[in-house]
């Protein structure tokens, strides 16, 4: 058996540059066309910025983060409850710790987001492109109800099971209580601890990048002079303008 | 003492409801309410505290 010379390979394709600038080369193929793609959509100082325009030192800017910060205090909480199952978190101290830590991060990942939702109403913050960034803040917060709801009827006690009771004929007068039936613990515990955290996930994590993408919405009365606002501003605001 | 927290902290307590005719509330979803609004409106009028010169 001898050893024989692998047969000369092509060489991939060089990108072909028609011009002095990187961004200008021409890509055969996709995944060189999206990385450039997505690079010129969200570069890399847009996505871990150094700093913000001066108008989001207010508190009405740090709603957003704080429901964030909830969030992930809701995921922590929410997966050593599901390791340690219904009988620890009913009846030992640190269990009944953690489901209470579980319990008012949501009430607190509510409250933020909803004063969020408020302060971004108040200030048209769809506005310069910014309607996919509006529809995904919606998108959380409807899909954020449903996985409470479900968490409400896991408690495995009465008022868990007095939801359920409740909650089923509305669902079956909707049509969907058979592929959602919220007096199957299993199915619910399933959709609780997987789909729906990660369809949360999945739309906090798109929203927070479209924010990187777009800028932080200026107010209402910042002009259309404000150097802020011009293209190239940090954050590039004016980019989509107001 | 025991009597008043057990009230607020019992699972098996109905809780304690607020009326002004057709509408009713629970007082824990009011609180709530008005924590939210107050939060608001503080956010609006307290002054950011200033850390390093922003651009």
């Amino acid at each position: 058996m001898s050893l024989r010379e692998n047969p000369p390979r092509e060489s991939a394709p060089t990108p072909v540059s028609t011009g002095s600038n990187p961004e200008d080369a021409v890509y055969h193929t996709w995944t060189g066309r999206a990385r450039v793609a997505l690079l010129r959509r969200l570069p890399a100082d847009k996505l871990l910025p150094e700093d913000q325009p001066g108008y989001v030192a207010s508190w009405i800017y740090v709603f957003g983060m704080g429901a964030i910060v909830s969030l992930v205090f809701i995921l922590a909480s929410g997966v050593i409850l599901g390791l340690n199952g219904p009988a620890w978190y009913h009846l030992s101290d640190l269990g009944h710790f953690v489901n209470s830590v579980h319990l008012w991060s949501v009430e607190l990942f509510f409250m933020t987001m909803v004063v969020h939702l408020w302060g971004k109403y108040w200030m048209a913050a769809w506005r310069g492109g910014r309607t996919l960034t509006w529809i995904t803040g919606m998108g959380a917060f409807l899909v954020s109800i449903v996985t409470a709801f479900t968490g409400y009827l896991l408690q495995t006690n009465f008022d868990s099971q007095w939801i359920a009771f409740e909650g089923k004929d509305a669902l079956n007068a909707a049509g969907i209580g058979a592929w959602f039936n919220v007096a199957n613990l299993g199915q619910i515990f399933m959709f609780h601890i997987i789909l729906l955290p990660l369809a949360v996930g999945a739309v906090v994590a798109l929203h927070v990048v479209l924010v990187r993408m777009h800028g932080v919405v200026p107010p209402l009365e910042a002009a259309d002079t404000d150097a802020q606002l011009q293209p190239g501003a940090q954050g590039d605001a004016g980019e989509a303008g107001r | 003492m025991h009597d008043f927290v057990s009230i607020f902290a019992s699972l098996d307590s109905p809780g304690i409801y607020l009326g002004w005719g057709a509408f009713q509330i629970q007082l824990g979803n009011l609180i709530v309410i008005l924590v939210m609004i107050l939060l608001f409106v503080l956010a609006l009028f307290l002054p950011f505290p200033s850390g390093r010169k922003r651009k």
